[in-house]
């Protein structure tokens, strides 16, 4: 053997229980990756086999062709036709279930004609009886010359059968046929093709030809051929069309199913969901109740990471000798840290609903019910896992448009994203909230405070779909729409597959956020540290200045604020003064929307700081000093119902999130869409901010 | 001549071979063949999208697809509605 480790990709459907394959082939033992040049992760672990081998898994996304239609799809064929990756693989397996093999198979086949080794795994064995299938294996595997293996990946049966093929992956032979087929179609017009490249496979010529913007690098010239699309289309047609005679010529005597068998349930249920009213009713009760588990269940663990690391801080600080290093750990790096660890919980619940209403089946319903209300908007109905996604954050969301295929939808839905409430603005809506808005009930049972959280949210999302619906009817992109989406039957989550699909989105989102805030914490603690010449000499003037009146705290309190006042980042905030001044703000607030830009929920933290607090632990005291704060020209509170209802104006709109603009640059591979947010939402926040100030004043 | 999207829920038809090449691709891919019989599962408020079984699958598709393939209509007795 030439390599000790055996490369796999697996490849199936969506909703095949793939990932629960490789869940139990993987284990624990997962990394995500990227392909290069292509924005999908890349999901990879080893598996044991026999003797001291291993078989590097990969798990391709779910496709249901290797004729793409989405980014998520386009990953199988990329994979199959890059020869020269190191993971390139040796032995494909391909993911079917028993219920739907026949569709399946279609993948197979056109799988099977890379010349692959290919092994057909066929899960959900332990529903074969209750669905009224049976499957003769023998016919199936002397039919298509390769292993045919039965597993239930839920129930964890089979994978040694598996393990074992996958091991032998040599003794099976490549079973390319697409030459027989080609002659079917149109023996000359293949003919032809293959003069372009002799020493290529037609098949991959044909694909070249067929996938032109997904193939990555070709060298061939097909412009003899590109001309003809409705030939090329038709000709498509005719190769689906023999496959699947195929597929049914090999089915015929190995496979039955009763289709009258295990529809019941599926179909009560999908009367339910899918109800004109009862079915929309139901969706926004599920709304209900994750927000209200959001709010619930995450603020516990919420408060005890800010705590642990607020005292984190304050232990390091009282061991390490006074310095610089000690200063940039303590105010630098580990509130950085926290800054984006204390969204976990939040996010890792968020996303553990999600995925059990997607892994139920129940998505697919919401998708079907929600697509003619989001297309006015230019969105699909798949727009709508990404805006509930978004009220946790955007960066996991931006990701979740992949499934999206027209590309304007899928942009559209990128764009506006980031107007969803997200939890990193919601420690600032709190907070200014309780100072302007009083705690009051009204008509009895509501609360003023929570009706304007409320408000914030409807804002955010109408907001969105007002954006959605401006670029929907401005943007000339060339997307050709094709909306179809599986109906998959329900099926009872498995905790374990939740579980993983959680830790990979959690941690993501962690990498993702962390390699933004984090450098963006240091660099603005630098900021807020250092200064020009003047900022040195702060303390020797004020102790001069200052009588003896005050104590020694008072005194470094005092001290410390004025040297903010002198730091780089106090000056860009005198800077901006003039330009946040109209919408009731001063330097300092205007230095809170300037930190803000690493993420939202910096400014309470930097107002802290500005205000001379140690630590902002105990939201009282930020509070109550905002409260106190006097406005020097009016003599007025600074944080009136003017300024606060301006502010919250302003960070309902605004884009401040550098980590949010990266992925979106990652996702569309271009600057402009982030910059198109940057300046867009910057514009709407200032302007309207502006008119809520001066209208309120 | 009927089309998938002139089926009420309930109701059955086999797509024909005619006019084949406007069934897109992706529909053609996920078994929605010539010859297979088509079932209205559900319908979302005004008639879009259309949720149908099409040899074994179950999918949602927008009205302006499923007014493209055309069917003929088999009287439906078992139907509901």
């Amino acid at each position: 053997m030439g390599k000790s480790k055996i490369q796999v990709s697996l490849i199936g459907n969506p909703n095949t229980g793939k990932t629960s394959l490789f869940n139990s082939l993987t284990g624990l033992h997962q990394k995500v990756g990227n392909y290069p040049g292509i924005t999908v992760d890349k999901k990879q672990g080893a598996c044991k086999l026999s003797e001291g081998k291993e078989a590097i898994i990969t798990d391709l996304p779910g496709t249901y062709s290797i004729n793409p239609t989405s980014i998520d799809e386009s990953v199988a064929l990329k994979v199959l036709q890059d020869t020269s990756n190191s993971n390139f693989p040796d032995v494909l397996v391909v993911v079917a279930d028993a219920e739907n093999l026949k569709r399946n198979l279609l993948l197979f086949t056109q799988v099977q004609d890379f010349g692959i080794p290919t092994i057909l795994v066929i899960n959900m064995a332990d529903q074969m009886e209750k669905k009224g299938i049976s499957i003769d294996f023998e016919g199936l595997e002397r039919k298509l010359q390769t292993k045919v293996i039965l597993i239930s990946a839920k129930k964890n049966r089979g994978i040694q059968n598996l393990k074992v093929a996958i091991e032998n992956y040599q003794s099976l032979k490549s079973n390319a046929n697409f030459k027989e087929t080609a002659k079917k179609i149109d023996a000359t017009y293949f003919d032809r093709l293959q003069e372009v490249n002799p020493k290529k496979s037609i098949y991959e010529l044909w694909l070249g030809l067929t996938q032109k913007n997904v193939v990555i690098a070709h060298n061939e010239d097909f412009s003899d051929f590109s001309d003809d699309v409705s030939k090329l289309n038709q000709y498509q047609h005719k190769e689906t069309i023999y496959r699947y005679q195929y597929i049914n010529s090999i089915l015929k005597d190995n496979y039955t199913i009763d289709r009258s068998k295990g529809q019941d349930l599926r179909s009560f249920l999908d009367k339910i969901f899918t109800h004109k009213i009862g079915g929309y009713l139901i969706f926004l009760t599920i709304l209900v109740l994750i927000f209200q588990s959001i709010f619930n269940w995450a603020t516990i663990p919420m408060d005890f990471i800010d705590e642990l690391f607020g005292s984190l801080s304050e232990v390091i600080k009282g061991t390490l000798p006074e310095g610089k290093l000690t200063d940039l750990l303590t105010d630098g790096i580990i509130p950085g840290i926290g800054g984006v660890l204390i969204f976990i919980p939040q996010i890792a619940i968020l996303f553990f609903l999600i995925a059990v209403l997607e892994e139920s089946g129940y998505m697919s319903r919401v998708v079907f019910l929600m697509d003619k209300i989001m297309r006015p908007f230019g969105l699909s109905g798949k727009s709508v896992i990404p805006l509930i996604s978004g009220t946790a954050c955007a960066i996991p969301a931006v990701m979740a448009t992949r499934t999206i295929s027209s590309w304007k939808e899928r942009l559209i839905t990128i764009l506006i994203t980031p107007f969803t409430t997200c939890s990193a603005r919601l420690p600032v809506y709190a907070i200014l909230i309780a100072i302007i808005i009083p705690s009051k009930k009204v008509l009895g049972i509501f609360n003023l405070q929570g009706l304007t959280l409320l408000g914030l949210y409807g804002l955010g999302f109408i907001t969105a779909l007002i954006a959605a619906f401006i670029l929907h009817k401005t943007l000339k992109v060339k997307s050709k729409s094709f909306f179809v989406i599986e109906m998959p039957d329900y099926k009872l989550p498995s905790l374990k597959n939740i579980l993983f699909t959680v830790l990979e989105k959690t941690k993501s989102f962690v990498l993702e956020a962390g390699k933004i805030i984090l450098p963006i914490s240091i660099l603005l603690w630098f900021l807020a540290t250092h200064g020009p010449s003047s900022y040195t000499k702060v303390e020797e003037e004020f102790n001069a200045s200052i009588s003896e009146q005050l104590t020694a705290e008072e005194l470094a309190q005092q001290i410390a604020s004025l040297k903010l006042e002198k730091s780089y980042i106090g000056i860009a905030g005198k800077t901006i003064e003039p330009i946040v001044k109209p919408l009731g703000y001063d330097w300092k607030i205007g230095i809170g929307l300037i930190t803000s830009f690493a993420a939202r929920e910096v400014f309470i933290g930097t107002l802290a700081t500005i205000y001379s607090i140690e630590g902002v632990e105990d939201e009282g005291t930020i509070k109550e000093r905002m409260e106190a704060e006097i406005n020097p020209k009016t003599g007025g509170k600074r944080f009136n119902f003017a300024t606060g209802m301006s502010l919250l104006i302003f960070y309902a709109f605004a884009m401040q999130c550098m980590a949010t603009l990266a992925i979106v640059q990652r996702e569309t591979k271009s600057w402009r869409w982030p910059l198109l947010q940057l300046v867009g939402m910057g514009i709407l926040a200032y302007v309207s901010a502006l008119l809520v100030y001066q209208l309120l004043q | 001549m009927s089309t998938i999207a002139s089926l009420k829920v309930g109701q059955l038809g086999i797509i024909v071979e005619e006019n084949q090449h406007s069934i897109p691709l992706k529909l053609l891919e996920m078994g929605c063949l010539p010859g297979a019989e088509v079932e209205m599962i559900q319908v979302a408020p005004l008639n879009d999208p259309m949720y149908i079984c099409v040899n074994g699958s179950h999918v949602a598709i927008r009205k302006e697809v499923a007014s493209k393939i055309k069917i003929t209509n088999l009287d439906c007795t078992d139907g509901e509605k």
